[in-house]
């Protein structure tokens, strides 16, 4: 589904990324770890083609079609679609005028809606006033509209109350399973490891992979390590 | 003064971009002037006096003593040369329910529109007032001085839209002051969405009685060699009075000088400005000019203002929905341009939302 080979990004001068390699087959879910400015974040806009993420090596591959040169409009027609970690405000924009577009479907819409305690924001300016949970609730509302093959998560659940967390964690686990979707997926609190079936995960340090392993013994070793020993890669390989 | 408003297909076309329903059907009367003819005034509706500035003036001896008031009242001089305008009023405790419009247009070319309006809410009365202000494509290097004087008795409320459809050539000053009694509301909605040569307005309101507020909006479009002078100032004079002031300014390449003027003259009161600017070309330029001053400890000012370009993190995350660029930016700019910071009924919403859909479909 996804290839990534040899790829190096940097952000202005600045080298973010060092000759990543990774793959992800269809139905396949990945965990991405990695400390503060470690280099996740700058990996899934990358992928996104934002503008400002510059490969400056190798390349991104999706669905055998080469994705270095495509704007961000014709990934997402691909089938990529990203939750944002800190999505913009768009002022005057109602969330519900961004849900027709994605789907034409409006019984689909109502009920994720519901699932997902959103029915009022929809008549809301799309993150205006929304608090750190609802945010991540739209952002998670609008890419299942949207339906891409692939998602690229970016901490879905950070600032979600624990209650939330299930209700978007079994929203999340659902879609994967049941329509065999492929998914990167960022995380520092581990908790949508409990919802969702990760096959593999990944450490990211100092913009480059150094362990590659079952995601919740990952978790663990990181949690009674720190991420230090992830060089040392003590986690028992996949 | 009824009859039938002749007006060739063009005009027709211009009149409504200003906001004006020909049909009539959803207002409740209305006026129409061409140049410094008076050609129309009707009301479908008990409690409302619509006529022409200088029959009302004819009619009631009470006209007399408003025309001009408001200037007194702030020691300025008002320009004495005007020709027509309207006079509208609206009786003690009427509820009107469709919006009064009165339209000015100008055809002749290189005419000088000069009209005084007095527009009076009397006690408990509630209003919408739409003003649609146009220029025929004959009426080229046209001028438009446009002075009103709004008197908002006790517990009056009145929703006061202007809107302004001119052309490239036209020169336009509008000068406008408002008087509120105790717990009168008076809103006021500026919409210039259509090319224009240069527009100077600086409406004032006068909130005299405690408890009143006002609150003043504006949407503008600025397109190359336009020149937007315009701004709001509110003075709150009496107890607990309240102020709001936004503006959402937009420059394709025209200038646009946005001012904004709150000035606390009692205690407990309140006063917001907001101002927001997108610059969408090199050549635009917005200068945001907010004022606030009080002779009062117990007040509550703010501004805040913002002005630039589109945010690039705003257009990619509409791109990482599936939005082209273009799409995104006309998506992120009609957002910007939003209507329901007007206030209006869902009826005139609709109307200036499909004025504003077509002004940036072919404006941008």
């Amino acid at each position: 589904m996804l290839k990534i080979e040899n790829l190096s990004v940097a952000i202005g001068e600045k080298g973010i990324l060092q000759k990543i390699n990774l793959k992800i087959n269809p139905g396949e879910v990945v965990i991405l770890f990695g400390p503060n400015g470690s280099g996740k974040t700058t990996l899934l806009k990358a992928i996104m083609g934002f503008s400002g993420y510059d490969i400056k090596n190798g390349q991104i591959i999706f669905k055998e079609k080469v994705l270095n040169n495509l704007s961000t409009e014709e990934r997402v027609k691909l089938g990529i679609g990203l939750m944002y970690q800190h999505p913009p405000k768009i002022r005057g924009v109602k969330l519900q005028q961004l849900a027709q577009y994605l789907t034409k479907d409006k019984e689909k819409t109502l009920k994720l809606s519901e699932r997902l305690s959103l029915q009022e924001h929809l008549s809301r300016d799309v993150n205006v006033d929304f608090s750190g949970g609802e945010m991540k609730r739209s952002e998670l509302f609008q890419v299942l509209l949207q339906d891409p093959e692939f998602l690229l998560l970016d901490e879905p659940e950070s600032g979600v109350d624990i209650e939330n967390i299930g209700v978007m964690g079994g929203v999340l686990n659902e879609y994967l399973r049941k329509k065999g979707k492929s998914a990167l997926i960022i995380t520092h609190t581990g908790y949508i490891l409990d919802y969702v079936q990760a096959e593999r995960g990944c450490v990211l340090l100092d913009g480059k992979f150094w362990c590659i392993g079952d995601p919740k013994e990952m978790f663990k070793a990181i949690r009674e390590s720190g991420y230090d020993k992830c060089k040392e890669c003590i986690c028992p390989q996949s | 003064m009824s009859a039938k408003l002749k007006l060739e297909d063009k005009d027709k076309e211009t009149v409504s971009s200003s906001g004006i329903d020909l049909s009539e059907s959803t207002r409740s009367a209305a006026f129409y002037q061409q140049d410094s003819q008076t050609k129309l005034y009707q009301s479908f509706q008990e409690g409302i006096d619509i006529l022409s500035t200088e029959e009302a003036l004819a009619k009631y001896p009470e006209a007399k003593e408003y025309f001009g008031k408001n200037f007194r009242l702030l020691n300025r001089d008002f320009p004495q040369d005007t020709d027509g305008g309207y006079f509208i009023r609206v009786k003690k405790g009427k509820t009107v329910e469709f919006p009064i419009q009165a339209c000015l247009f100008l055809k002749a070319q290189g005419f000088q529109q000069k009209v005084h309006n007095l527009i009076i809410i009397e006690e408990g009365a509630r209003v919408y007032l739409i003003t649609g202000c146009s220029a025929s494509h004959t009426a080229n290097e046209g001028f438009h001085l446009g002075i009103s004087e709004f008197f908002v008795q006790k517990g009056g409320y009145l929703n006061f839209t202007m809107i302004h459809s001119w052309k490239e050539d036209v020169t336009v000053k509008p000068i406008s002051i408002a008087y509120l009694e105790e717990n009168a509301v008076f809103i006021s909605n500026y919409v210039c969405l259509r090319p224009v040569k240069e527009i100077t307005m600086y409406p004032t309101a006068v909130l005299a009685g405690d408890r009143s507020r006002a609150i003043f909006n504006s949407l503008i479009l600025s397109y190359p060699g336009s020149l937007h002078d315009v701004g709001s100032r509110v003075i709150l004079r009496g107890d607990s009075t309240q102020a709001e002031i936004t503006a959402r300014a937009v420059s394709s390449g025209g200038k646009i000088i946005a001012r904004g003027h709150i000035k606390a003259e009692n205690k407990n009161v309140k006063g917001h400005l907001e101002c927001r600017g997108l610059v969408l070309s090199e050549k635009g330029q917005i200068h945001a000019i907010p004022e606030m001053e009080t002779d009062f400890r117990d007040v509550d000012l703010s501004h805040e203002a913002a002005i630039g370009k589109i945010s690039k993190d705003e257009i990619e995350y509409l791109c990482a929905r599936g939005f082209s660029k273009e799409q995104a930016q006309s998506i992120i700019i009609r957002g910007f341009m939003d209507v329901s910071i007007l206030g209006l009924p869902d009826l005139l919403k609709k109307e200036i939302e499909r004025i504003e859909d077509a002004s940036l479909k072919g404006g941008l």
